[in-house]
């Protein structure tokens, strides 16, 4: 069942600040994603993108500020994907364990299936049965890629998602991402300078210390936004 | 998917996860077994005092492999951040630790359950007919101490020291499991045994205290 | 400021006036004689002790709930306060008892309960010290302080039911049974006294505490830049 355009979600950040000691790695952040809007996400590294990506999975609490959601009943949370730095799963089981576990657990309907389709698309189901501690780190992303779809999110996190991943897998991933995008699931994903990846998105951001400095959305151009200062 | 479901998930693939490398049970057997023969070499266990201090030293030994033992609890979920992921998948974070706390009872009890028979030959003790009594302390004295552990373990594990610091802080907060569960013990342990049923409902009710508290206060635990 | 030199000027001449009126104004005991009076001072420490624990535990659910930092500065300067009480309180009751009862010690549900409380909050207090981010810290050692208080009742029906069945020496009475009239004046002003005393302490290291969480933001800022 694909998100239609009616529960896309949208997010708003309003004034977000979080602290870290006299650090702030988001700084009076204040930024409006429309429901279904594919946004790349560009800075430096300590620009505070990852931790606006947890923010808004609801991962990292902020200090001051709030963060709303359109399109979610009241008072709850959407789902979410989130693929991170952290492949976020559990070495000693295997590929197959760990997904099935993470779909038992977001009680999502026929997970033999579910996991079977996922695996198979990533190009992993030959290795399902091996234990996540023996693959690389592209394999690994793409696990951590299908687990992340395994809920049909409305709203995707990627934290740099082409890393470690060789060409056919960026490819694939191009290519569901486009069409997760066009069901009109929102996606944010941050970003290192243009990339192939960059391409899906129709709005471009970037942070430099914790706020935003520029944005397609005001007039700048993708270039601009994401290649400043080497990106 | 509801608390209890959930939480039950989670239990599942961390008793599943244990049972296939056994690390965590076989090691804490192992040092409740060495702090049992230390004991031992601190006084004459054959006397009748030892059914005296028997108990309670026994239930020591159970609190000192549980400092240790929880440790891993909350620090192999920050290898990968599965604990991100758990938080990402779950409504309520309750049921995270209410899974732990299942997990590490469930441990604690298997390594207990294998210990008695050690420590009655040991100790020339004897639990004739006691055995209902005995595993009724030892799963609400093994819960509070799960309990206790796995809320501390939560906090260590955020903390610099973390592996001194669990017992720590939990030792001290143990004190009255200590003192009830040996009270218990003891009784079912004498030549004419009988059931403490006062130190039975002082357990339950040390169980439900701060199974509430981490009830109230458990997302905050889990917090960043 | 002028009104801090006020309080501790207060706190200061209040405590010498309650030594006064133990050592010179209270009658002296019957059996003990002057090592007597040393319980006006361990008793009043033993109850500001716990005044001071109280509001900990109020302060930590306050941060809890409102994350304002004022909160975690009253927590940790309840803490310290009140582990100092408590130091003199485990100190001054061996002093008292080894004349008095021929023992140092005893494993009653006061003294262990004491003793445990006193292990709890130099745990708090340790905690504070292996959590360096200031936010984290201030709720930890929060969750902390909230699950140790709740304990402390616990600690103190577990001792008493099953650690004092043996005679043991009647080391306090209650404060009120077996009390001369003569001594209660003196007994009330010396609690009052040490609460006010722990008032000043308090704000001191609250003032304390401030100013240093002031000037760590001040030098991460400039380290930044």
């Amino acid at each position: 069942m694909a998100p239609s355009a009616e529960r896309s979600i949208g997010l708003r950040f309003e004034k977000i600040d979080k602290r870290y000691g006299a650090v702030y790695a988001l700084h009076n952040l204040t930024l409006e994603i429309s429901p279904g809007e594919c946004v790349a996400l560009a800075g430096r590294n300590g620009s505070g993108k990852t931790t606006l990506l947890r923010v808004a999975s609801s991962l990292t609490r902020p200090t001051r500020g709030t963060l709303a959601f359109s399109g979610v009943p009241e008072n709850q949370n959407p789902q979410v994907g989130f693929v991170a730095h952290a492949t976020m799963l559990y070495d000693e089981l295997t590929a197959e364990e760990n997904l099935l576990f993470f779909a038992k657990l977001l009680g999502v309907a026929n997970r033999k299936a579910r996991v079977d389709e996922l695996l198979n698309e990533v190009g992993l189901g030959e290795r399902k049965d091996s234990l996540v501690r023996t693959f690389s780190r592209g394999m690994r992303q793409r696990v951590a890629i299908a687990r992340a779809l395994l809920a049909d999110p409305s709203l995707l996190l990627f934290d740099e998602p082409a890393t470690g991943l060789d060409a056919e897998a960026t490819a694939w991933l191009i290519g569901h991402l486009r069409t997760l995008r066009d069901r009109g699931c929102t996606i944010l994903m941050s970003l290192h300078g243009e990339s192939e990846v960059a391409r899906l998105a129709a709005r471009a951001v970037r942070l430099d210390t914790g706020s935003v400095v520029a944005d397609t959305r005001s007039g700048a151009t993708f270039q601009s936004v994401l290649t400043f200062a080497g990106g | 998917m509801g608390l209890l479901s959930n939480a039950a998930a989670l239990l599942g693939k961390e008793v599943r996860t244990e049972f296939r490398s056994r690390e965590l049970m076989s090691t804490t057997t192992v040092f409740v077994l060495i702090v049992v023969v230390l004991f031992s070499f601190t006084f004459d266990p054959t006397t009748d005092e030892s059914h005296r201090f028997g108990p309670g030293l026994l239930w020591l030994a159970f609190l000192f492999a549980a400092s240790l033992m929880l440790q891993p609890c909350f620090l192999r979920e920050q290898v990968n951040d599965t604990l991100s992921a758990l938080r990402l998948a779950v409504r309520d974070p309750f049921a995270i630790f209410l899974a732990k706390i299942g997990a590490n009872t469930l441990f604690l009890l298997f390594t207990e359950l294998l210990m008695l028979p050690v420590f009655a030959a040991l100790f020339n003790a004897s639990f004739r007919g006691q055995l209902p009594g005995i595993l009724l302390t030892f799963f609400l004295g093994s819960l509070g101490i799960s309990t206790a552990g796995t809320a501390l373990a939560a906090i260590s594990a955020q903390s610099r020291m973390r592996e001194l610091l669990l017992p720590l802080l939990l030792l001290p907060l143990l004190a009255p499991i200590l003192v009830a569960s040996t009270e218990v013990t003891v009784g079912l342990m004498s030549p004419d045994p009988f059931m403490q049923w006062k130190g039975i409902g002082f357990l339950a009710v040390f169980d439900v205290v701060f199974l509430t508290a981490l009830w109230l206060f458990g997302e905050y635990l889990l917090e960043e | 400021m002028a009104k801090r030199v006020l309080l501790g000027a207060a706190a200061v001449l209040l405590v010498i006036a309650a030594a006064y009126a133990a050592f010179f104004v209270a009658p002296e005991e019957r059996t003990m004689g002057v090592l007597q009076r040393i319980f006006y001072f361990h008793v009043a420490c033993a109850w500001a002790g716990l005044t001071a624990f109280m509001i900990c535990f109020a302060a930590n659910l306050l941060y809890v709930w409102k994350r304002q930092e004022k909160y975690d500065w009253l927590g940790v300067s309840c803490a310290e306060v009140g582990t100092a009480f408590t130091t003199v309180v485990l100190i001054s009751g061996p002093i008292w008892a080894k004349p008095a009862w021929g023992i140092y010690w005893t494993w009653d549900a006061r003294l262990t309960s004491t003793f445990i409380l006193w292990l709890l909050y130099i745990s708090y207090l340790l905690l504070r010290t292996l959590v360096e981010e200031p936010d984290r810290r201030a709720l930890l050692s929060a969750l902390f302080g909230i699950f140790a208080f709740i304990d402390v009742p616990i600690v103190f029906g577990a001792i008493r039911w099953w650690r004092t069945q043996h005679p043991a020496p009647v080391i306090m009475g209650g404060p009120n049974s077996g009390m001369a009239a003569g001594m209660r004046p003196a007994f009330y002003f010396g609690v009052i006294a040490m609460h006010i005393f722990m008032w000043f302490l308090i704000s001191e290291r609250y003032s304390l505490e401030k100013t240093r969480s002031d000037i760590e933001l001040l030098r991460q800022e400039a380290e930044a830049s």
